[in-house]
């Protein structure tokens, strides 16, 4: 429990890094870190194979494009900036204060810690779950896949007349 | 158990407080979609966390797995959108999405 809850707030720091800092690959930097605690997170809450694919998709494949984005990016003067950090600071300062007010009102609250579990289920493997229960599921995922593969191709075609 | 999911609530209700006070406050669209980045965790995390706690993980596997390649077309998709943004504009302001007619 004790390690549970430092990453969980290794994990709210993270989060709170990535959009407090101005710089972008910074910001990126930190999700990743968020995405590799949340593996780590998710793999002691019993779910290794939803971990393994936060850690090398979401840690891995997401902070690529992120950072190939924002190299794709101009650079920014040092004059320009100091501007943007202030206007970031001015934008930002507020989330702290807005997450540990939450933070407190939420321990306040005392949420219901009893209540009634239902049973366990019968199946418990993850790859029979997912190719027999819910395999509309992985049809659902090959639609959206398709979709964003056509979605990214279009955007990216070249126009015959210039 | 019950301790356990009122402590991880609490940090999963933080961190989506994180990523929608990002998607609210700023106008830089590759920050905006880290917003909904973050969003997206504090959602995959219930439900890793929901599954943890009703014995039923296989299934929260499951329903996270999905999310996570939707999570991965999204953002594809928003990338492919905001450098054909920058490309017209020069610019990666969400104000400037505003001229846009229709």
């Amino acid at each position: 429990m004790v390690i549970n809850t430092i990453l969980l707030i290794v994990l709210v720091i993270s989060a709170l890094w990535t959009v407090m800092t101005p710089r972008l690959p910074r910001s990126a930097m930190g999700l990743a870190i968020t995405s590799a605690v949340l593996s780590i997170i998710m793999f002691r809450l019993s779910s290794p194979l939803a971990a393994v694919f936060e850690l090398s998709i979401c840690a891995g494949l997401i902070s690529a494009i992120f950072i190939s984005i924002i190299s794709l990016m101009p650079r920014i003067t040092a004059k320009d900036r100091d501007i943007r950090q202030k206007e970031h600071f001015h934008k930002y300062w507020l989330l702290p204060v807005i997450i540990a007010m939450a933070a407190i009102a939420l321990n306040l609250l005392h949420l219901p810690a009893n209540f009634n579990l239902p049973a366990q289920p019968v199946e418990n493997d993850v790859r029979i779950i997912l190719w027999n229960s819910r395999h509309l599921d992985l049809l659902g995922q090959i639609v959206i896949l398709l979709a964003g593969a056509f979605g990214v191709a279009i955007l990216f075609k070249e126009r015959k007349n210039g | 158990m019950s301790q356990l999911f009122c402590v991880f609530s609490i940090g999963i209700v933080l961190v989506f407080i994180a990523g929608l006070y990002c998607l609210i406050a700023t106008l830089n669209l590759i920050r905006a979609i880290i917003g909904l980045e973050l969003l997206t965790k504090a959602v995959t995390l219930f439900i890793i966390l929901a599954g943890y706690v009703t014995g039923r993980t296989a299934l929260a596997q499951a329903l996270a797995i999905t999310l996570i390649v939707i999570e991965v077309v999204v953002i594809a998709v928003a990338a492919g959108v905001i450098l054909c943004v920058f490309r017209h504009n020069k610019s990666v302001n969400g104000r400037l999405l505003r001229n846009i007619k229709g």
